[in-house]
């Protein structure tokens, strides 16, 4: 169990760097505590996978350090490292029966036959594999052998930190459900330090504590799902989250105020910087609502998820979605709509302005 | 789903017909028919019944060549799978190196048959050729033409220079598909070198092994046009292959039944022998 701490981590994939698209990773900074559960989240090409070979030590960083407990590991390999990964797809040893793939790990570390056998058959049982303990692991189905991946992580005592990385592509939707909650469970059991790397925001919602959203090698924004939900501090956290995501509009800034279609906005805080070179106003669409006046819109198409409605509106700075119960009065072709003051923010260049 | 049923489909196997009898059905069939008579040519056959056959089941020589031929097969296998895994093993996986390995290792096998025997002939050769010469010069006493250790031992080594290629090229096509993450996975659980091999790049190189196997049996099973013009099956009859000792008996002293009774029971042993090999190497397979 360790504290994890990455000091300005920058990495490239080239030898030689002239601009920003050329880092994978552009100065990352975290603190992570001992025993939390931590996601990070990001699409496909964020960076995510790469911070997480780094933390491992199947990658050296560029720059920067990482402190396990305030110790430096950055030179250290993953096996001095003390940590566990469970990949993307199940890796098994598929020669071995699952008994052997768990002890696997151990062996290597020159435990003690009796010891081992405690180890696996705990694990065994936490994980609900005894019953096919000595079956040759090759056999199983998917979620049978992530279940031995995850296994092989867990099987050590002194493993540091547990890392994810999107472990449930491969499982079916119905036992992603039953994995998850069983990793959030064993979290709880175990309490060690995990760090789950994933592009489903339902999955790094559900398990994480703290979750680290990741757009082009850089941290967006680090906090709880409500924090993120309620309070993107990027248009990228804003798009990413939710479903469907915030709505991004172009705007001006005028004496502190926010202008949109012309008209002012009330806003928690006055506005001092100015010289963006972009602004827009954010506003999700469950803060939306249908009003006598305000913003004038045309609807454009209202779709019934079951529970919600999602309404299309046009005005002429764009789309606004908006979310509505299901039961909810839908006005017919055009309305007014207004924004919940203390859910709309203004964007600097894509950033927050507070 | 209901299929509509149209005999006229049938139409269209009648090329595909067409083309087998003609390039395997009709020669086998000649074969199988020269097994069972005797003929002294002009057409004129004379039943014979089993008699081919058992005479060539009894007979030494054939006993002799098969012998040859097996031992041959074992030694060229045993060889050229470790070696060729081990290249396989230390070829480079990216960069430069990756094409200029490939183009090294497939040489070997663009060269036609003959000239590859031609060419190991003149090598080989004791007074002028560069190996027969080195040999002798260093103190061996070596003459592939007269002694028939030297023989073996030359014609071994034209095949492991001219197949070993091929399990190189299967081993490192099954390597390159082994992802990433099991490297990284065994780092993590503390594997070494020689567990990652056991444990992840054997058993995943198993199905390119199978038919790295199934060829080399077949091929040095059969093999004929390098030890042909090589050493000709000599010193002797030393190096005297199965298919070797067919042609003679086919084509030197046209014994066309036995010939015929020898090629059949030739024939049923590669396809018996592929056939052990393929199901015991894949009887895990439907487990998984």
């Amino acid at each position: 169990m360790a504290k994890v701490t990455l000091k300005n981590l920058s990495h490239s994939y080239l030898t030689k760097q002239s601009h920003d698209a050329d880092w994978a990773l552009r100065g990352v900074d975290i603190d992570w505590k001992d025993g939390g559960a931590y996601a990070l989240l990001g699409p496909s090409g964020c960076g995510k996978t790469t911070l997480l070979n780094i933390i491992s030590g199947l990658l050296k960083p560029t720059e920067g350090e990482i402190l396990f407990d305030d110790k430096d590991v950055t030179a250290l390999n993953p096996v001095e490292r003390d940590i566990a990964q469970i990949f993307q797809f199940p890796v098994i040893y598929d020669t071995m029966t699952v008994y052997d793939n768990l002890a696997f790990p151990l062996k290597n570390r020159g435990l003690s036959k009796t010891e081992i056998d405690l180890k696996v058959k705990e694990i065994g049982e936490m994980l609900e594999l005894t019953s096919t303990l000595n079956n040759k692991a090759a056999g199983l189905t998917a979620d049978g052998k992530q279940k031995i991946s995850l296994g092989r992580g867990l099987v050590r005592s002194d493993v540091n930190v547990i890392m994810f990385d999107e472990p449930l592509t491969v499982i079916d939707p119905h036992l992603k459900w039953v994995l998850r909650s069983k990793l959030k469970e064993l979290h709880q059991k175990i309490n060690r330090t995990m760090i789950y790397v994933t592009h489903d925001q339902i999955e790094a919602l559900t398990f994480a504590d703290q979750v680290v959203v990741m757009h082009e090698g850089q941290i967006v924004q680090t906090g709880t799902p409500v924090e993120l939900f309620e309070k993107p501090k990027h248009t990228f956290v804003g798009h990413f989250i939710g479903s469907p995501g915030m709505n991004i509009l172009p705007c001006k800034i005028e004496n502190g105020q926010i202008n949109f279609e012309g008209k002012i906005l009330p806003n928690n805080t006055s506005i001092k910087k100015t010289n963006f070179s972009k602004t827009q106003v954010g506003i999700r669409p469950e803060f939306v609502n249908f009003s006598n006046e305000g913003i004038e819109v045309r609807i454009k198409r209202v779709s019934n998820t079951g529970r919600h409605k999602v309404i299309d509106t046009e005005c002429s700075s764009g789309i606004i979605k908006i979310l509505t119960n299901a039961s909810a009065e839908i006005p017919s072709d055009s309305a007014h709509i207004t924004f919940d003051q203390k859910y709309t923010y203004v964007y600097g260049d894509d950033w927050i302005i507070e | 789903m209901n299929k509509t049923l149209n005999p006229k489909a049938w139409y269209f196997v009648i090329p595909v017909f067409a083309l087998v009898a003609f390039n395997a059905v009709v020669p086998l069939m000649t074969v199988v028919n020269y097994s069972f008579q005797e003929t002294f040519g002009s057409n004129v056959f004379q039943w014979e019944g089993t008699r081919w056959f058992k005479e060539i089941l009894h007979s030494e020589r054939f006993h002799a060549s098969l012998g040859r031929q097996f031992i041959f097969t074992f030694i060229i296998l045993l060889i050229q799978l470790p070696l060729g895994i081990a290249i396989a093993l230390t070829m480079p996986k990216k960069g430069w190196g990756v094409p200029v390995c490939l183009i090294l290792m497939s040489m070997p096998l663009l060269i036609p048959w003959n000239v590859v025997g031609a060419m190991w002939n003149i090598f080989a050769l004791p007074d002028i050729g560069f190996l027969g010469n080195s040999l002798n010069s260093i103190g061996f006493d070596y003459n592939f033409t007269q002694q028939s250790g030297d023989a073996w031992f030359t014609t071994i080594l034209m095949d492991v220079w001219h197949w070993t290629s091929l399990v190189v090229l299967l081993s490192y096509a099954g390597l390159n598909s082994i992802q990433p993450a099991y490297y990284q996975a065994a780092e993590i659980d503390g594997a070494s070198r020689w567990d990652i091999f056991r444990y992840i790049e054997l058993p995943k190189m198993k199905k390119v092994l199978t038919l790295a196997i199934l060829l080399r049996f077949m091929d040095s099973f059969m093999i004929y046009t390098e030890p042909f013009v090589l050493t000709g099956g000599g010193p002797g009859n030393a190096t005297n292959f199965l298919s070797l000792d067919l042609v003679k008996m086919a084509l030197g002293q046209f014994d066309l039944g036995p010939a015929a009774a020898m090629s059949l029971i030739y024939f049923l042993i590669v396809l018996l022998m592929c056939w052990v090999f393929y199901s015991l190497m894949m009887k895990d397979e439907g487990r998984t």
